[in-house]
């Protein structure tokens, strides 16, 4: 008995529910984490590229793990993932559509131009509550690697900021 | 296949990678001691970043290699004399001053290490380059920030930021060293001369210093020898720790 074998497209919707470990309210796929999706012809094998965004993200093992058990799910036991490091992970790859669910969730996305390594610019952060920009950094990192903390000058709260990266 | 080239770039991979685990090792001891929660966190944060970029180069070093040795391996089962680090970031914590200058000094060089091996012939090289040049960019406006609010702060934190500044000074020579290995890898198009990087270096440490009120240190005689494996008594501790559980517990998992 020969089964089809699931088209890709519908690989990428599976990986959709995969949710990032501590930020749940983005996909694998939300954050540009999946660079490509591919069978590999005649082997029944599934090939997924994967990039880390920061080089020591301790979720990077437990995304592997979640994509895994996903495509087991769906009856796909044979997955080789690949990593790749270059073009960098960059916040840019985050949609405008899920910016919008961090901000729902109180965490301040990330700005739309991703940081560019020969110059230093301070960024002006909205408070997710509030929207106040009148806001300051508490700390240039917070619960994890790819946030930083700040704090609203208006309504006072403290708050997660996505870093621009 | 040539030997000797090989070696080169596996003692150049051990040179970038160590710099990374030795710094991240010593950041690490400040997790739990911070002076507030948030710098806590971000010195743990440092250190992870700067732990995953020495992954990177020690599991590339062990392929390069051939001998089958791994990342873990190259971390947790070399001696003092085969590790390759400066002795800048060996040194110890000490005080805040003193963490924070070691890190300044660092960032500054690693920014435009970094940026000049994102053009390395070797692709591998380029694309580690690449990626933790980012990271990094965020850990100088860091240590940047803390060089300006500590030394233009009050006269208790001047004086000590003034003394770790001081202090760490004859530490920084030897990341601008050029030795015969260097210059093979500089002619393979694996990494720059690090020597012409000194004054773009100098230039951002005197403007930092400059907006945080301190002077620069006017030493000429500089330390050496961590990049030939010749290190001071700090990495010998630093080793005790890092490498106990598996030397204690040879090929222990979890």
């Amino acid at each position: 008995m020969v089964s089809a074998q699931p088209a890709i497209e519908q690989i990428w919707d599976w990986l959709k529910e995969v949710a990032d470990p501590e930020v749940p309210v983005l996909s694998v796929v939300d954050l540009g984490i999946v660079r490509d999706v591919q069978w590999i012809a005649g082997a029944r094998q599934l090939v997924i590229t994967i990039t880390p965004t920061y080089c020591g993200c301790p979720a990077m093992d437990a995304i592997t793990a979640d994509m895994r058990s996903m495509l087991a799910k769906h009856g796909i036991e044979r997955v080789e993932i690949r990593q790749q490091l270059s073009p960098a992970w960059t916040t840019d790859w985050i949609s405008g559509e899920a910016k919008a669910r961090l901000l729902d969730f109180g965490i301040a996305p990330p700005a739309n131009r991703a940081v560019d390594v020969t110059e230093i610019v301070p960024a002006v952060v909205a408070c997710p509550r509030c929207r106040s920009r009148r806001t300051e950094v508490l700390s240039r990192f917070g619960s994890t690697a790819c946030k930083a903390l700040y704090r609203c000058l208006d309504c006072l709260e403290p708050f997660d900021v996505f870093k621009q990266h | 296949m040539s030997a000797g080239s090989d070696n080169i770039l596996f003692e150049y991979l051990l040179r970038l990678g160590d710099n990374c685990l030795i710094l991240s090792q010593r950041l690490s001891e400040w997790c739990g001691h911070g002076p507030v929660l948030e710098e806590d966190i971000a010195l743990t944060n440092v250190a992870l970043d700067l732990l995953g970029q020495a992954r990177l180069w020690l599991s590339y070093a062990g392929e390069v290699e051939g001998r089958g040795r791994g990342e873990d391996d190259l971390a947790f089962l070399r001696d003092a004399r085969e590790f390759r680090n400066v002795l800048l970031v060996e040194q110890s914590n000490a005080d805040y001053a003193f963490t924070t200058a070691r890190q300044f000094y660092f960032d500054a060089w690693h920014s435009l290490a970094l940026s000049e091996l994102m053009r390395s012939a070797d692709v591998r090289v380029a694309e580690i380059a690449e990626k933790a040049a980012k990271e990094v960019t965020y850990h100088l406006q860091r240590s940047s920030e803390w060089v300006i609010r500590l030394g233009d702060g009050t006269e208790e934190s001047r004086h000590r930021m003034q003394t770790a500044v001081d202090a760490l000074w004859s530490y920084t020579g030897e990341l601008f060293e050029m030795d015969e290995m260097d210059r093979s890898a500089r002619e393979r198009g694996l990494g720059p001369d690090w020597s012409a990087l000194r004054e773009r270096w100098m230039q951002y440490v005197a403007r930092t210093f400059a907006e945080a009120t301190l002077e620069i240190p006017q030493g000429t005689w500089m330390q050496r020898g961590g990049r030939h494996g010749v290190h001071s008594e700090r990495l010998g501790y630093i080793l005790a720790e890092m490498q106990f559980l598996q030397r204690a517990y040879p090929g222990a998992k979890w």
